[in-house]
């Protein structure tokens, strides 16, 4: 069998920031395991402009953002293997992938899942209607189009007004097709707002809130949608239906981080964000599992990607080297008020005061709020947001005084607090 | 006063926009200096980066992605496209390669945005 310190699930831009800063910490021996022909995830569909201006001070694409890191990996000559898929992982942390040329057996001091995420499939959101050919996912169209070069329609709806679909709709008008509408079944948008201005606005493509298809119309082609505005409870009002001609039907409607393999090693997953349960070093309850990127719960920007994914590699390499991370108990943070969850959501029970930052996603959208930290019974953490929003992660930055009091905490509570004006 | 969603970065900042006097156009609610550029130029001359594909043979891929390698005026944009739509380009491609100089004489060329090597 063969041996190997770090084996690294996924080499997106998560898989491959780990491993560029385990082996800046000194670990040499270091492989990377990815399933498609090339390196960099996800980013190779995303053709559009917009990442790295906190990393890179650059307006770069996603293949642009891909390449720096790619070139970093080669630069220190980590190993990888493409076109290999990892099968399985038990929770003693052997690995089973499968190659073009044949089955590979490795055994891993430690192990970083980082295989990012997949769009939640039609059947997760059922629509009734035909199962004419002409629905795609938003991410399935992306790679269609940028990737292969083909154009999968050309009247278009599009369901859901994640960044995936808003930036797919304006990819379709550059291809000439024509975007009849963005759905959107809740009254905000879960993308970001400057994707609504540049992807819609610019192209008066409407978007409308409250909304969803109810009907799925065409024999063999999808040939119109009917849609139509949704109650509270988000029960279609029938009687505001209307048809929409369409050839062309792209469901946006959300990602779903890809935790079989952490399943399959007794990994604790979350409820929520369907990543795995992790302590403030990234790693799961299985030890020396770790975790960092979209598999651990979605993120809305590749820099942060990044930086949690430096900090998994880190981690690892600190596992490795018996740097004794783990002999702790953990004080789990309870989530109110809004608060949907945190990562992480274990903090060990240490001295440590090395800063630290809580992610957080709320549950709805909410307007002058303070989000806060309370340990037992002292606000330690209290910021004023003017708004805040579900398709915006929040990150709390602790100080190293916060951190220690974090720490050493019996019950750690993270709410919004609603201010009276 | 005027109100934009910055569209720079993923930040999306709201910007206030004073163009009373259009020679002293003065941003607030910007966190960065590019905030301050996209207000002014929004009044003035809204722009936009435009990013596509390209047909390639004897590459790996069929294609291969491009961007303005700076924003261009908006009321370009597709004409901009219109360029591309008829090119070939042969593998090998670098990241940066120019694709179409000098885009409608906006002094911005189209750049490529991957590597594609030959097959
Ligand atoms: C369809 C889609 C489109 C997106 N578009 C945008 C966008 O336009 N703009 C934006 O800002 N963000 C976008 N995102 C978000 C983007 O995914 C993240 O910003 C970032 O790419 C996440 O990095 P990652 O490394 O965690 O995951 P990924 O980039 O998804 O990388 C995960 C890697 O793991 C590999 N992998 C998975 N399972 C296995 C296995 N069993 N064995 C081996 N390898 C495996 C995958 O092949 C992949 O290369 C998109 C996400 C999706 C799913």
């Amino acid at each position: 069998m063969e041996k190997h310190n770090l084996v690294i699930v996924g080499g997106g831009p998560a898989g491959l920031a780990a491993a560029i800063s385990a082996y800046d910490m000194g670990e040499t021996d270091i492989i990377i395991l990815e399933r498609e022909s090339k390196l960099g995830g996800i980013l190779n569909q995303c053709i559009h402009n917009g990442f790295g201006l906190h990393t890179f001070n650059e307006e770069l694409t996603g293949p642009e953002y891909a390449q720096r890191f790619i070139d970093e990996v080669n630069k220190r000559n980590i190993k990888y293997l493409l076109d290999t898929t990892v099968i399985n992982i038990t929770n003693d942390k052997h690995i089973k992938a499968l190659s073009t040329s044949g089955l590979y057996n490795i055994e891993a001091k430690a192990i970083i899942l980082s295989c990012g995420c997949r769009e939640r499939p039609r059947g997760a959101i059922n629509i009734a209607g035909s199962r004419a050919s002409g629905i795609y996912s938003a991410g399935t169209a992306q790679k269609l189009v940028n990737i292969d070069g083909y154009m999968p329609g050309k009247e278009v709806v599009i369901l859901g007004s994640g960044d995936i679909g808003l930036i797919m709709a304006r990819r379709m008008i550059f291809e000439g097709a024509k975007v009849k509408a963005v759905i959107e079944l809740m009254p905000y948008s879960s993308g970001l707002n400057r994707n609504i201005v540049q992807c819609l606005n610019d192209f008066n493509i409407p978007l409308l809130f409250s909304h969803t298809v109810i009907d799925i119309k065409g024999k063999n082609r999808v040939e119109s949608v009917v849609i139509a505005e949704v109650d509270e409870k988000l029960n279609p009002k029938l009687e505001t239906k209307q048809e929409i001609k369409c050839d062309t039907l792209l469901l946006s409607v959300g990602l779903l981080p890809e935790n079989e393999l952490a399943r399959g090693a007794d990994v604790n997953l979350s409820r929520i964000t369907r990543g795995a349960i992790v302590d403030d070093n990234l790693m799961t309850n299985i030890e020396g599992i770790f975790e960092c990127g979209n598999v651990l719960h979605v993120h809305d920007l590749v820099d942060y990607v990044c930086e949690e994914a430096k900090e998994a590699g880190i981690k690892a390499y600190e596992y490795i080297n018996n740097k004794d991370i783990n002999n702790y108990s953990k004080t789990e943070i309870i989530c109110e008020n809004g608060v949907r969850y945190t990562v992480p959501e274990l903090i060990i029970k240490n001295n440590d005061n090395i800063p630290l930052t809580l992610k957080l996603r709320v549950g709805n959208v909410y307007k002058k709020v303070k989000l806060e930290v309370k340990c037992d019974d002292e606000i330690i953490y209290s910021r004023l947001r003017p708004v805040v929003a579900p398709g915006e992660m929040e990150k709390l930055d602790l100080k190293p005084d916060q951190v220690l009091k974090l720490r050493n905490a019996n019950t750690i509570k993270v709410y919004l607090r609603s201010i009276e004006e | 006063m005027r109100e934009f969603i910055c569209i720079n970065c993923p930040l999306g900042c709201n910007l206030k926009v004073d163009d009373s006097d259009l020679s002293n156009i003065k941003v607030t609610g910007n966190t960065c200096k590019r905030g301050e550029k996209y207000g002014i130029d929004e009044v003035l001359n809204p722009k936009r980066m435009v990013t596509s594909s390209v047909k390639v043979i004897n590459g790996k891929e069929n294609v291969v992605s491009v961007k303005t390698k700076e924003a261009i005026p908006k009321a370009l944009i597709f004409e901009s496209l219109k360029l591309l739509k008829n090119l070939v380009l042969s593998a090998p491609v670098k990241i940066g390669d120019i694709v179409i100089k000098n885009i409608l004489d906006t002094g911005v060329d189209f750049i490529a945005t991957r590597n594609v090597d030959k097959e």
